[in-house]
C-alpha cells in the first residue's frame, strides 16, 4: 500500500527530474559558448575582486541555527501529540502546557538575557569637531 | 523478486555508499552533501517498513535542521587549506575502530534477540504510525516526555550560552 | 503485472499534468507580476509579443536558454550546477501530496486529483520539503565565489529557518482542528461544519496571519526579500547565475509563491470545495464535471493569493536584517506558541 502510494510519488519525481535534465540539456545545445577573462570574473560592482570570499563570518547565523534545531525538535514531538489530542482529553492538555512551558522558559531565558538580540557592529560614528580637528591637521600637514 | 527487496537493496546500497562518502571525502561540504544523501536513503528505508511518520521526520530533523546548522558551520568557519592541515586527526583512528567494534556488537545482539518476532509484537509497524507513537508519548511514556523537555530546554540554554560566550571574547 | 502497468500509466500522465499546470502558473505568476507592477507604477508593462503581451513569459523562457552558462573563476562547478536543481527540485515535489479536487470516479475506477494527495503524512511532507530548501539557496550563495552571493545565501538559510518554527507551530495549531496530517482531510473537514463555509481563517485567524507572514519569508519575497536586496546585496544568492541556471531560480521562485497560495488556500480558505452542497446546483460527487469545477475554484483561489503578494511586493519597503529577526524570534514565534496554547484549550473544550 505504502510502496503504491510512494511509487507514484517516484514517478512523478523520475518526471521531475526528466524536466529539468531536458532543459538543461537544450540549453546547453542552443547557447553560446565564448568566455572571456572579464566575463568570467566574479562581480563585485565593476572592481576588481579583492579577496576571497570565503571569510570568516559572525557566528550569530550559527546562534539562530542552534535555536532553530532545539525547536524543531520540540515541534517533531508535538506532531504524534497533535493526532491523538481529542481522544486523550485534558490530561494531554496539561502535560503539553508543561511540556511547553520548559520550553517557554528556555525561550524567554535567552530573550531577558538578550541572547535573542541580533549583534549588530558598533561603528564609532565620528563627531563634528572631530572631523574638524582632523581636516586642520591635514591643512597643516599640507 | 520481490519488489520490497529489490527497494531495499538499492537503498541500502545507496545509504551504505554515502556513508562511506561522507567520511571518504576531503572537503567538509561533499561530506555534509553524502550525509543528507544518506539521510533521505534511510528515509526511503522507513518507508519501505511501512513508517512514512518515521520517514518524514527522518528528513525533517536530520535532513532539514541539523544538516542546516552543519553546513551552516561550514559556511561560516570557511577554512583554508593549511588550517584543514592542522586540525586533522590521525591518532584517533583506533578509539574510532572500538567504538564501532562496541556498536556492531550491540547491533548483532538486538538481532539475535530477535525482538520484532516476539508473539505479544506482530504489530510491530503498527507503533511508527503518529497515533500509536503519540499516544504511547502521552500515556505510558508521559514522564519520559516532560524529562525530554527539560533536556531540550538546558540543551538550548547551554548551547546559546556557549556559543554566545565565544562570540564575546 | 497488469494491474502495476496500470497505475504507473495513471501515474505517468498525473505527474505530466500536474508539472504542466505548475510550469503554467509560474508563467502566469511572471506575467501577473510584470504587469501588475506596471500598474501599480502607472506604467503599461509588457505589451509587445501577441495580445496585451500575453506571450511574454514563452519569450521569456526563449531567451533565457539562449543565453551563455557562466561559471565565474574559483567557483565550486559541481555545486554551482546542482543548487538550481535542488530549488526547482524541491519546488516540484511538494506539488507530490497537494490535492486539487476531490476524487472523480470514471467507470467504477476512482481517481485521485493529485499526486498522492491521501497520502496520510501530507502537510508533514510539506514542512520536510521546505526545510530542504534551505540547501538550494545556501549552497549557491557558497559555491559562486562571490561576496554577495555568500551573504545573500547566508541571511536566506537563516531567515527561513527561523520562520519555519512559526510555520510549523500554525500548521500544528491546524493539524489539532483536523486531527489528521492529510490535506484532502483538512479540506473535507472545512467543508463538513456550517454549511461548507467553515474556513480555518474563520477560528484560526491568528494563525492565518502567521502562516501568511511567514510564506512570505518563506518564498523571501518582499517585505522580506532581503537575500536578494539590490541595493545592498546585487542580486543575493543569485548574482553569478546566468541562462538557464539562472531561469531554474526564478523558476522555482515562482512556483514557490502559487506552491505556498495553495497550501494557504487548502489549509485556511477551504480549498477546492464549493460554499455549498455540490448537488445544490445540480452536480453529483464523483463526476469530472464537479471536478472542473472545483479545480477552477481551487485555481482561482490561488490566483487571487498570488495577486496579493505582487501587490504587497510592490507596496511595503523591505525589513532591515534585525527588524527580520526580532520579527521572526520575538513577535511570531511566541505568538505561535500562544495561538497552539489557545487553539488547543478551544478544541478541548468544545469536544468534551
Amino acid at each position: 500500500m505504502y510502496l503504491t502510494t510512494f511509487g507514484i510519488v517516484l514517478v512523478f519525481f523520475i518526471v521531475g527530474a526528466l524536466f529539468v535534465a531536458v532543459g538543461l540539456f537544450t540549453a546547453a545545445l542552443v547557447r553560446p559558448k565564448n568566455p572571456t577573462p572579464e566575463k568570467l570574473r566574479t562581480y563585485e560592482s565593476g572592481e576588481i575582486p579583492m579577496g576571497s570570499p570565503w571569510i570568516q563570518f559572525n557566528n550569530r547565523f550559527y546562534i539562530i541555527g542552534l535555536a532553530y534545531i532545539i525547536f524543531d525538535v520540540e515541534l517533531v514531538l508535538l506532531f504524534p501529540w497533535s493526532v491523538v489530542y481529542k481522544t486523550l482529553g485534558w490530561y494531554s492538555f496539561i502535560a503539553m502546557v508543561i511540556f511547553l512551558m520548559i520550553l517557554i522558559i528556555g525561550l524567554v531565558y535567552d530573550w531577558a538575557k538578550g541572547y535573542l538580540e541580533w549583534d549588530k557592529p558598533n561603528p564609532v560614528i565620528p563627531q563634528l569637531n572631530e572631523l574638524i580637528i582632523h581636516r586642520k591637521k591635514v591643512n597643516k600637514e599640507n | 523478486m520481490n519488489i520490497h527487496l529489490i527497494a531495499f537493496i538499492v537503498l541500502g546500497i545507496l545509504a551504505i555508499a554515502s556513508a562511506i562518502g561522507t567520511i571518504a571525502t576531503k572537503h567538509p561540504i561533499y561530506s555534509a552533501m553524502s550525509l543528507i544523501v544518506h539521510f533521505f536513503a534511510l528515509s526511503a528505508l522507513y518507508l519501505t517498513l511501512q513508517s512514512p511518520f518515521v520517514a518524514v521526520l527522518q528528513i525533517l530533523v536530520y535532513a532539514g535542521a541539523i544538516m542546516v546548522l552543519v553546513v551552516f558551520v561550514i559556511m561560516l568557519l570557511n577554512l583554508n587549506e593549511d588550517e584543514k592541515q592542522t586540525i586533522r586527526i590521525q591518532s584517533r583512528n583506533s578509539f574510532g575502530i572500538v567504538l564501532a567494534a562496541i556498536f556492531f556488537i550491540m547491533i548483532v545482539t538486538f538481532i539475535m534477540s530477535n525482538p520484532l518476532n516476539q508473539p505479544n509484537s506482530t504489530n510491530v509497524y503498527n507503533l511508527f504510525t503518529a497515533q500509536s507513537l503519540g499516544s504511547v508519548l502521552f500515556t505510558k511514556d508521559l514522564v519520559a516526555f516532560e524529562i525530554v523537555g527539560i533536556l531540550l530546554l538546558s540543551a538550548i540554554v547551554g548551547a546559546i550560552v556557549m556559543a554566545k560566550k565565544k562570540l564575546i571574547n | 503485472m497488469n494491474e502495476i502497468l496500470w497505475i504507473s500509466l495513471e501515474a505517468l500522465i498525473k505527474a505530466i499534468i500536474i508539472l504542466s499546470l505548475l510550469l503554467l502558473s509560474a508563467a502566469i505568476s511572471v506575467y501577473l507580476e510584470r504587469k501588475l507592477s506596471a500598474w501599480i507604477q502607472l506604467r503599461i508593462g509588457p505589451n509587445r509579443v501577441g495580445p496585451f503581451g500575453l506571450l511574454q513569459p514563452i519569450v521569456d523562457v526563449v531567451k533565457l536558454i539562449m543565453k551563455e552558462d557562466i561559471v565565474p573563476n574559483g567557483a565550486n562547478k559541481f555545486l554551482h550546477g546542482l543548487a538550481p536543481v535542488i530549488s526547482l527540485a524541491v519546488a516540484i515535489m511538494v506539488w507530490a501530496v497537494i490535492p486539487v479536487a476531490d476524487p472523480i470516479k470514471i467507470g467504477d475506477h476512482i481517481i485521485q486529483m493529485g499526486i498522492s494527495p491521501n497520502a496520510d503524512i501530507g502537510i508533514l511532507f510539506i514542512l520536510a520539503m521546505t526545510s530542504v530548501g534551505v540547501y538550494g539557496i545556501a549552497l549557491a550563495g557558497w559555491s559562486s565565489n562571490n561576496k554577495y552571493s555568500l551573504l545573500g545565501g547566508l541571511r536566506s538559510s537563516a531567515q527561513m529557518i527561523s520562520y519555519e518554527l512559526s510555520m510549523g507551530l500554525a500548521i500544528l495549531s491546524i493539524i489539532l482542528i483536523s486531527g489528521s496530517f492529510s490535506l484532502s482531510d483538512i479540506v473535507n473537514q472545512q467543508f463538513s461544519h456550517w454549511g461548507g463555509f467553515r474556513w480555518n481563517i474563520f477560528i484560526q485567524p491568528l494563525g492565518f496571519l502567521i502562516f501568511l507572514t511567514t510564506a512570505f519569508a518563506e518564498t523571501n519575497r518582499a517585505p522580506f526579500d532581503l537575500p536578494e536586496a539590490e541595493q545592498e546585496l546585487v542580486s543575493g544568492y543569485n548574482t553569478e547565475y546566468s541562462g538557464m541556471r539562472f531561469g531554474m531560480f526564478f523558476l522555482a521562485e515562482y512556483a514557490n509563491m502559487a506552491t505556498s497560495s495553495a497550501i494557504i488556500t487548502l489549509l485556511y480558505l477551504g480549498g477546492w470545495t464549493l460554499p455549498f452542497a455540490p448537488s445544490a446546483i445540480g452536480l453529483e460527487q464523483g463526476t469530472w464535471i464537479l471536478g472542473l469545477v472545483q479545480f477552477v475554484i481551487f485555481a482561482i483561489k490561488i490566483y487571487l493569493l498570488v495577486m496579493f503578494f505582487i501587490w504587497v511586493r510592490w507596496t511595503v519597503p523591505r525589513f532591515r536584517y534585525d527588524q527580520l529577526m526580532r520579527l521572526g524570534w520575538k513577535v511570531l514565534l511566541p505568538l505561535a506558541l500562544l495561538n497552539l496554547i489557545l487553539t488547543s484549550f478551544g478544541v478541548l473544550f468544545i469536544n468534551h
